[in-house]
């Protein structure tokens, strides 16, 4: 996910810079007025975390493994503004020191991990946490969060691919989302997982009403919405309005076969349900993740009814 | 034990005694360079070979570096080929992708990354980002290697149990991690109050 050098183009970097610089800006300020001294430190250490907890390895089937990403972890356990510090710190840590994501894209990879997986990641998280009160909220909250920031993640790096002309949007958001569908439910499971533990052991430490961070101003949410969906309408919104147009051209191909008898017979069906397939490939993508976010929100659901009756009745 | 991220990067040579903020602005326009203009690829190319041959950094643990982050690039780029012309674009952004991060590899192992949070400060990156900045770095490893023994320990005592049983005791060695990690917040903070931080 992250986007190395050389990937994208000048406008979608500077783009990109400039949307996570204000987001990081907001969260500055925040902080400095709402973080307490001694909760300083914190900061930096929940970076490290981060980075600790990426490198041990959770084994999916046939000897492959996966690991947290985090962003919804850190939103839900020290509250947006921390998380937007913490994770643009883990980011450029990321990229100086291991070369991991290119230093000129480093703003594209912030706003795509850093701000929408934080704070969009939070703003699901709190709809849902409220939703569903209580622990149980916790849980169904973080699991449909962390599920979406990693999809809405990788719906964002394709828009900035296709934008820069690196790789067509038919192709580079097909692949991209419809992978980051099935790590986004590892993501959710983990990040579910670890939010548990962290609840039996310090449940002072996962309380919805009280993060680390302070809760945000009713301005603050404003601008990072605003911030949010700027990103979403540069980056993805351009290639969302083709798709009724390539619909509708697949139509006119198609209208255009039927009255053309003259056309060659034997190739033009092949190459037009080739074309009309590619076409349709976001589509279906797009159909895909929209029965996967009901899907996941339904499990959620479930995670949190099994999860809870056996944290209540265990013995402590 | 803590070990080193950057080995390289306080060797002596004439790259490695250049003042940080030259070295970091430099790398930057060589990025800017090779990433907006179609041709600038072959001087930039030969500018980051001479700075490897003045750097006295090993060509060998350069090339390792390399190979080790390339496929993540590699993997993107296999996309641009599923269009027209895309064998062209493909090989353009495997270029490209390979000197922007032989550029930054650079940068990292001949500036200690403390002397490029200094230029951070200097020019103006607010003081919060730059504190957990020198903190992260400083811990990383710390955390990794306690991450790494606690999940050592809970192997040893639960060796050959089910996926689902390793997902649950890896979550929480994870959030013990978490909670480790802000109990160690605390003492650096007692810490460095003693040693008169503000």
């Amino acid at each position: 996910m992250h986007i190395p050098d050389g990937f994208l183009d000048g406008k979608t970097m500077v783009t990109g810079a400039v949307l996570s610089g204000c987001a990081l800006g907001l969260s500055v300020r925040q902080l400095r007025r709402r973080l307490p001294r001694r909760r300083v430190p914190l900061m930096g250490l929940a970076a490290a975390f981060v980075f600790a907890a990426q490198m041990l390895n959770f084994p999916i089937a046939g000897g492959t493994s996966g690991h947290l990403l985090g962003s919804v972890l850190i939103a839900v356990l020290l509250g947006p503004g921390a998380a937007v510090l913490v994770l643009t710190a883990v980011l450029i840590v990321q990229c100086l020191v291991f070369a991991d994501g290119g230093l000129l894209s480093l703003g594209a990879n912030i706003f795509n991990m850093g701000v929408v997986g934080g704070v969009g990641g939070y703003a699901i998280y709190r709809v849902v946490q409220k939703l569903a009160g209580g622990l149980r909220g916790v849980i169904m909250g973080a699991a449909f969060a962390a599920w979406c920031s990693a999809v809405l993640a990788a719906v964002l790096a394709a828009g900035e691919l296709a934008l820069s002309g690196t790789a067509p949007w038919t192709i580079v958001f097909p692949a991209m989302v419809n992978v980051h569908l099935l790590i986004g439910l590892g993501e959710a499971a983990i990040t579910v997982l670890v939010v548990v533990a962290i609840q039996r052991t310090r449940p002072d430490l996962v309380d919805p009403s009280a993060p680390a961070s302070g809760p945000l101003s009713y301005r603050q949410v404003a601008a990072y919405g605003l911030l949010i969906s700027l990103g979403l309408a540069l980056f993805v919104s351009p290639f969302a309005c083709a798709w009724p147009d390539g619909l509708e051209r697949v139509a006119e191909t198609l209208g255009f076969a039927h009255r053309a008898a003259a056309a060659p017979l034997a190739a033009a069906p092949l190459a037009e349900y080739r074309l009309s397939w590619v076409r349709s490939a976001p589509l279906a993508t797009s159909f895909a993740g929209a029965i996967g976010t009901v899907l996941v929100f339904l499990l959620a659901f479930v995670t949190a009814r099994v999860l809870i009756p056996r944290t209540r009745t265990e013995p402590r | 034990m803590i070990f080193s991220l950057d080995p390289h990067s306080r060797i002596d040579s004439p790259v490695h005694r250049l003042p940080a903020w030259a070295k970091l602005a430099a790398a930057l326009a060589l990025l800017v360079a090779t990433v907006t203009t179609p041709r600038a690829f072959i001087p930039v190319g030969v500018v980051l070979i001479a700075v490897v041959a003045l750097s006295r950094i090993p060509v060998l643990f350069l090339l390792k570096r390399l190979l080790l982050l390339e496929p993540l690039a590699l993997g993107v780029a296999l996309l641009a080929l599923l269009q027209e012309g895309g064998v062209r674009i493909f090989a353009l952004i495997v270029v490209k992708a390979t000197l922007c991060l032989l550029t930054v590899i650079l940068l990292s192992n001949t500036t200690p990354f403390a002397d490029l949070l200094r230029v951070l400060r200097r020019v103006r990156v607010p003081a919060l980002l730059v504190t957990t900045l020198a903190l992260m770095y400083r811990y990383l490893f710390v955390l990794a290697e306690e991450g790494e023994r606690m999940r050592r320990a809970r192997a040893c005592r639960t060796y050959g149990v089910g996926r689902s049983h390793a997902w649950k005791s890896l979550a929480s060695v994870v959030g013990r991690l978490f909670v480790r990690s802000t109990e160690r917040a605390e003492r650096i903070h007692a810490a460095m109050c003693a040693r008169g931080w503000r």
